[in-house]
């Protein structure tokens, strides 16, 4: 069997898997608000905008807005309906606030340790005798430290915190089996903590992303099995028929992640340039089979729910999810181009690479449609403001890694700091922020407390929107220059390091910047989580206050 | 989508597409490699400053696998020809790296076999190559008034050399630099019979695993 073979059919199955699984699953093809698309909104809720972390004022206008778009039709006949499921909903809200504020906190710890480490690596590489006389704090332990601090602290805690909080709000039932959950936490953040104790004194596995020892990794694995078992209880106990866009991304992503990491992490299997591939593969689909869906899941809950409107498409968010399962776990190897792997897998990456154009503009072109007319809401609605601008940056970050993976592309970015604002614009300017706005939305109805200092919301948001600015775009040029110098025979090696100095400079600017935002959002955190501040507010739409904006802006509309 | 089973087999079915075609298929096709005849098991010492290597994370600056002529002019700049998988036969976990914020190391020991270069290089980077941004290893030193019998006293140049005192090189030191000097592959391998063609059955495998 030669490689074209094997290539032609890789990709074939895979289209025609994606054709047969959509074919399957597509109801009302042609109907533009099919029922499952509006499961996230109680009877009469359509038309209403929701967001906890906005202030009475913000949230009047935001209504305004949403009522001016012409899409609010409020039905005031079913408001007897609505008040009963919405009660309900704060029984399902209740029943994962411990839950989600356990790992939601454990999250912001680890994005504060991340963020110091990122900050060291950073300035090490514009300044190397910084830092040098303790092995520990030497380069290439800082620098693994921050990444498994992000990858296995911050952005899984963050992901599971949101992703049970949305699980029984978007299956209409309470959260069953969240003591699981909550053992998972503990045993993961256990391991997590003995796996960066063991590369900081120099113990560790030696693959990128897999550095944790295999030892370890046990407790990662158990404790994430454990979390993902909330995820099957409620969905066997679930009240609605169908399952949202969301359910499907969460429910996938909650189980890959435990495969992909056990079989990365298989000791005594993997050998040589094999090891390479598996490595890729695993280095990839952990970020677009883990983070990605969870985020993804997350703008398709908040954003329609935010300005109170169902998504546009259903039968597009099917293309997308599907799109995304078959075409997303065969790209890694295009993190080897020009390497001594099998050729057939390289150009079978790069196929699959330009072919998640497809999911991508599905996501785009579908939450674009869905905003379109209401982009003023991101002026009132903070959480929002957070959710767009992720979105924005997902199909920003996955177009450009399609083009990343082409060879004459690749040939150029492979190998330089370009790869690494490439994957700080996915994992923090989208993954990230979607997180960021997530938590804005979920900690007031957790805590049934609004957010004590609404502007540090907007100084969060402006810190490291403009930090991640300047990182992604001083970066991205520098990655750029250094390949051209790298490729260029006639110029000296050193000349690729020297030209990227002033751009690496300009990266520890843009991450101080980042890093002053997570502290802010950290102490903003621990005051909402002490309950600061005087507001108290009641929990979703019921409170009896005389500030009822929702409500009054709901009557007069 | 009404079915959680649809979603979660379906779900299961991508990942093992995925699965069998970056993980298996290279497995398979890659375990008839052999070692090229000129390519020697590593020894323990060598394998020991691999480990060093591993723990100091040299592999997130340097990678070890040169391209080819045709992509890239790693070849003009010293680094080697382009690796192939057989000279990876002895490497556990492999080291190919994704970055060159230094240069690529896999033939470092044919382009810098001098010990002595390579502990000093390693005790402070900048006495060698102006405005290298590699981190400096001083903790793999320490420094005495006057050597012991059985030190190996790093030859730096007298503008980086401390005043009064010796630089001594610590056991890593010595083990991570026989390592890199270790780092050889410049024998001449045919290119052709490297990769064996892919066996009939796992592709086989893959596409039934597929369409289940």
């Amino acid at each position: 069997m030669n490689t074209v073979t094997v290539l032609l059919l890789s990709f074939i199955l895979s289209v025609t898997g994606l054709g047969i699984f959509i074919w399957s699953l597509r109801r009302n093809m042609f109907d533009d608000n099919p029922e499952a698309a509006s499961v996230i909104f109680s009877t009469g809720e359509i038309g209403r905008v929701e967001d906890p972390s906005a202030t009475s004022e913000q949230r009047a206008g935001l209504q305004r807005v949403v009522a001016e778009g012409g899409k609010a039709v409020i039905d005031p006949s079913l408001a007897d309906k609505l008040r009963q499921e919405l009660r309900d909903r704060i029984d399902a809200d209740q029943s994962t606030a411990y839950v989600s504020f356990v790992f939601l906190a454990c999250a912001i710890v680890w994005l504060v340790f991340a963020s110091a480490f990122g900050l060291v690596s950073s300035i090490k590489l514009h300044n190397p005798e910084f830092l040098t006389q303790y092995a520990w704090l030497t380069f290439g332990r800082t620098r693994t430290l921050h990444l498994n601090m992000v990858a296995y602290g911050w952005c899984p805690m963050a992901a599971f915190g949101i992703a049970i909080w949305m699980l029984p709000r978007l299956l209409k039932t309470h959260l069953y089996g969240g003591r699981f959950a909550l053992l998972g936490c503990m045993l993961w953040n256990a391991g997590l903590i003995a796996g960066l104790g063991s590369i900081a004194v120099g113990i560790n596995d030696g693959l990128e992303w897999l550095e944790i020892p295999w030892q370890v990794s046990i407790l990662l694995v158990a404790g994430g099995a454990l979390i993902a078992l909330p995820l099957v209880f409620t969905l066997a106990n679930r009240k609605v028929d169908h399952l949202y866009v969301s359910i499907w991304y969460m429910g996938a992503a909650l189980f890959w992640f435990p495969v992909l990491y056990l079989v990365g992490k298989l000791p005594a299997v993997h050998y040589g340039v094999e090891q390479a591939a598996m490595n890729w593969w695993f280095g990839h689909n952990v970020l677009g089979l883990y983070y990605t869906p969870i985020a993804l899941a997350s703008v398709y809950y908040f954003l329609p729910k935010i300005i109170g409107r169902p998504i546009q498409s259903y039968n597009l968010s099917l293309i997308g999810f599907w799109a995304l399962a078959f075409f997303y776990g065969q790209v890694g190897g295009h993190h080897l181009v020009g390497g001594p792997v099998p050729h057939w897998l390289i150009t079978l990456s790069i196929v699959q690479s330009m072919m998640m154009i497809i999911p991508v503009l599905a996501f785009s072109v579908n939450q674009h449609l869905t905003m379109r007319g209401h982009f003023k809401t991101t002026y009132y609605s903070p959480t929002l403001r957070f959710i767009v601008l992720g979105a924005m940056m997902y199909t920003l970050s996955s177009v450009e890694g399609s083009f990343e993976a082409l060879r004459s592309i690749s040939t150029v970015t492979h190998f330089t700091h370009f790869t690494v604002a490439h994957a700080h614009i996915g994992l923090y300017a989208f993954f990230s922020i979607v997180m960021f706005g997530a938590i804005y939305f979920v900690m007031p109805r957790i805590m049934n407390w609004e957010w004590p200092h609404p502007r540090l919301i907007s100084v969060h948001f402006w810190l490291v929107t403009l930090g991640i600015g300047v990182y992604a775009v001083s970066l991205s040029i520098g990655g750029w220059l250094q390949g051209l110098d790298m490729l260029d025979a006639a110029k000296p090696f050193m000349e690729s390091v020297l030209v990227t100095i002033p751009y690496l400079q300009a990266r520890t600017l843009g991450g101080t910047l980042m890093t002053l935002g997570h502290l802010v959002f950290a102490v903003h955190f621990t005051q909402m989580a002490l309950r600061y501040g005087r507001h108290r507010i009641g929990p979703a739409l019921l409170h009896q206050r005389k500030n009822q904006p929702e409500l009054q802006a709901a009557a007069g509309a | 989508m009404e079915s959680e089973y649809k979603l979660l087999s379906g779900a299961m079915v991508t990942l093992a597409l995925a699965t069998a075609t970056l993980v298996m298929l290279p497995y398979m096709q890659l375990s008839d490699v052999q070692a090229p005849a000129e390519l020697k098991p590593y020894t323990d010492q060598q394998l020991r400053g691999r480990e060093v290597y591993i723990s100091m994370g040299c592999v997130y600056c340097h990678s070890q696998q040169p391209r080819s002529q045709s992509q890239a002019p790693d070849f003009q700049r010293g680094w080697g020809r382009a690796s192939v998988a057989g000279d990876y036969y002895y490497d556990h976990p492999h080291l190919l790296g994704t970055m060159r914020t230094g240069p690529d190391l896999l033939n470092i020991g044919a382009r810098q076999p001098s010990v002595d270069w390579n502990l000093g290089h390693l005790y402070e980077p900048r006495a060698y190559t102006p405005g290298s941004t590699m981190p400096a290893f001083p903790f793999m030193f320490s420094l005495k008034d006057k050597a012991e019998e059985g030190d190996v006293v790093v030859k730096l140049p007298p503008s980086h050399q401390p005043e009064g005192k010796v630089v001594v090189a610590k056991p890593e030191a010595l083990d991570l630099v026989q390592y890199l000097i270790s780092l050889n592959r410049t024998y001449p391998i045919d290119p052709g019979v490297d990769l064996p063609e892919l066996p009939q059955a796992p592709a086989q495998a893959a596409s039934e695993g597929a369409a289940q």
